[in-house]
């Protein structure tokens, strides 16, 4: 059976924010709130987020999706929480490129979300680990307007 | 059960997939082609290939006679009277949107209902949307009963003076169910409704009949009964076809035109406007041939022995749903389930990884996944080329799916 594969894509961080998500909830205090699906797939997520002065104050997700897609937003909303807008849609960018198979630059610190990168080898995969991605760029856009 | 030999017939499942031997569980989605198929359209293209319908010379003739000797197979395929009322269209989706444009539109006022279930295709729902939004028409819902299948009863309460169209599946897609047409189209017609009938999943499974059906219209497509994509067909009676306008108007179409105004070929042509498919429909008939040389009931019956078979196996890893009827023979061979702490996603990529390839999703079935209560399933689905090691494939991987995420 393939589960060196298998292993490829499911490593045991990914698995870990799966299983016991952080940040998962609705923020009360939100003023950025983002509802975002994957119309091929059914995948849903619920972002709220905090935003003061261009800083994320915090952030929180509630989502119906794989393991991928919520892994990922668990490890997102970790990332961004502290960092200025522009840097987490930095990082929203980077999370792409990554996704595409490209190398990012090295003062990008992923930390967890480096075992993610494994994704990309699964092409109908990438679209689960970019919702939240996209959800949390679509709410940063949407409250600078 | 057929004779695995019939796998010789189709050459892309003698292939590894990520080092194991192709399971093909997705042909709900779209069927696997037999040599047959690709042969009949590269023959056509590499000795036939012409315009039909205008050409003086031998290979208009023969592209011609190809074209409308299809149009011949289909008529029989579903026992139509005349092939008048066969148009080829791109597909199901096509053809319900040339129902919804151009019937609905000149038939459905304000005040009007349309009347569908929960269990309907995206292809058989939104057209319909389209059409109460445009003409101030209602869209209403047939109630499922628990096991997903259509009570006559809940049919008939539904019905009122201002039902213009009932739209049904055949076979649904995702519980495998198959609905009584015949019945609804008798409750239809005694409320002055026209039954529509998405024919996509009962067309590669089942002997159709449209005039023991008596429906009104019936669409199919071809790429799920072994033919290309791209190519479906529509029945219609005659008599509705005949008063309805074209939807797409361009070449081929016409009879006379002039700077200001145009005339229509008769049926069915008026409705083909622009070059056809013509490989499409050639490659669709040598389809039709295929099954029915295997025999539409044997293939039926062939499915309802794995579908037991693959339901019964499935019982046995833990913490396995399947949706729909628990009866192996109220379905066709669908089966769509979920296994609890893994999410379908998930669940076909470790299939996948095992050479299994299974459907994950909403299978284009928003509404019966919100009635349903689930985010999305998984689903296995059946066909003539299916084995009952294939579903032992599955069943291996299933249990491999469950240890690996807990």
């Amino acid at each position: 059976m393939g589960n060196e594969k298998l292993d490829q894509l499911y490593r045991s961080v990914i698995m870990d924010h799966y299983k016991t998500p952080r940040n998962k909830g609705v923020l009360e205090s939100s003023n950025v709130t983002i509802d975002m699906n994957n119309p091929t797939c059914g995948d849903v997520i619920h972002l709220t987020l905090q935003v003061e002065d261009d800083i994320v104050k915090d952030a929180k997700f509630e989502g119906e999706g794989c393991s991928i897609s919520m892994a990922s937003a668990s490890m997102m909303t970790q990332l961004i929480k502290g960092k200025n807008t522009e840097d987490a849609v930095t990082a929203a960018h980077a999370f792409s490129d990554m996704m595409l198979g490209k190398d990012i630059d090295d003062s990008m610190d992923f930390g967890d979300i480096e075992a993610l990168t494994g994704v990309a080898k699964f092409p109908a995969r990438i679209k689960c680990a970019t919702l939240p991605w996209k959800a949390m760029e679509k709410g940063i856009a949407s409250d600078s307007e | 059960m057929l004779n695995n030999d019939i796998r010789k017939d189709f050459p892309i499942l003698d292939q590894e997939v990520n080092g194991y031997p192709l399971v093909y569980l997705d042909s709900a989605a779209t069927s696997q082609k037999p040599r047959q198929v690709i042969e009949a359209v590269a023959n056509y293209y590499q000795n036939d290939n012409a315009n039909v319908h205008r050409g003086v010379h031998t290979l208009g003739n023969r592209a011609t006679e190809g074209y409308e000797g299809a149009r011949e197979t289909v008529r029989k395929f579903l026992n139509a009277s005349s092939t008048e009322e066969i148009v080829f269209t791109r597909g199901t989706t096509t053809a319900l949107n040339l129902i919804a444009q151009s019937y609905g539109r000149a038939n459905i006022s304000e005040g009007d209902e349309i009347l569908i279930t929960y269990m309907e295709h995206h292809s058989n729902i939104i057209p319909w949307q389209q059409l109460a939004k445009a003409t101030g028409a209602v869209l209403k819902y047939i109630d499922l009963e628990e096991d997903g299948t259509i009570a006559l009863e809940k049919v008939r309460d539904a019905m009122t003076d201002r039902t213009k169209i009932v739209s049904m599946m055949y076979v649904s897609n995702v519980l495998g169910t198959m609905n009584p047409i015949k019945e609804i189209t008798e409750i239809a017609h005694a409320h002055n409704s026209i039954m529509v009938v998405d024919a996509a999943q009962a067309a590669p499974h089942l002997k159709l009949d449209v005039q023991d059906l008596d429906c009104d219209f019936l669409a199919f497509s071809g790429h799920k009964l072994c033919g290309p994509t791209g190519i479906g067909a529509l029945y219609g009676k005659k008599a509705l076809l005949n008063e309805m306008e074209p939807i797409e108007f361009g070449g081929e179409m016409i009879d006379f035109v002039g700077l200001y105004d145009s005339s229509w070929k008769e049926l069915p042509w008026k409705f083909e406007g622009g070059t056809p498919i013509i490989a499409g429909a050639i490659g669709m008939a040598a389809a039709i041939d295929y099954i029915e040389s295997i025999g539409l009931d044997t293939i039926e019956k062939h499915e309802h022995e794995l579908v037991a078979y693959a339901m019964e196996q499935m019982k046995t890893v833990e913490g396995l749903e399947i949706y729909g009827p628990r009866d192996s023979s109220k379905r066709a061979g669908i089966v769509t389930f979920n296994l609890e702490g893994v999410h379908p996603h998930d669940l076909a990529t470790v299939l996948d990884m095992n050479g299994v390839a299974v459907r994950a999703g909403h299978h284009c079935c928003q509404p019966l996944m919100k009635w349903l209560d689930v985010s999305a399933t998984a689903r296995a689905s059946f066909y003539l080329y299916n084995t009952k090691e294939d579903v032992d494939r599955l069943v291996e991987g299933l249990r491999m799916a469950k240890e690996y995420f807990q």
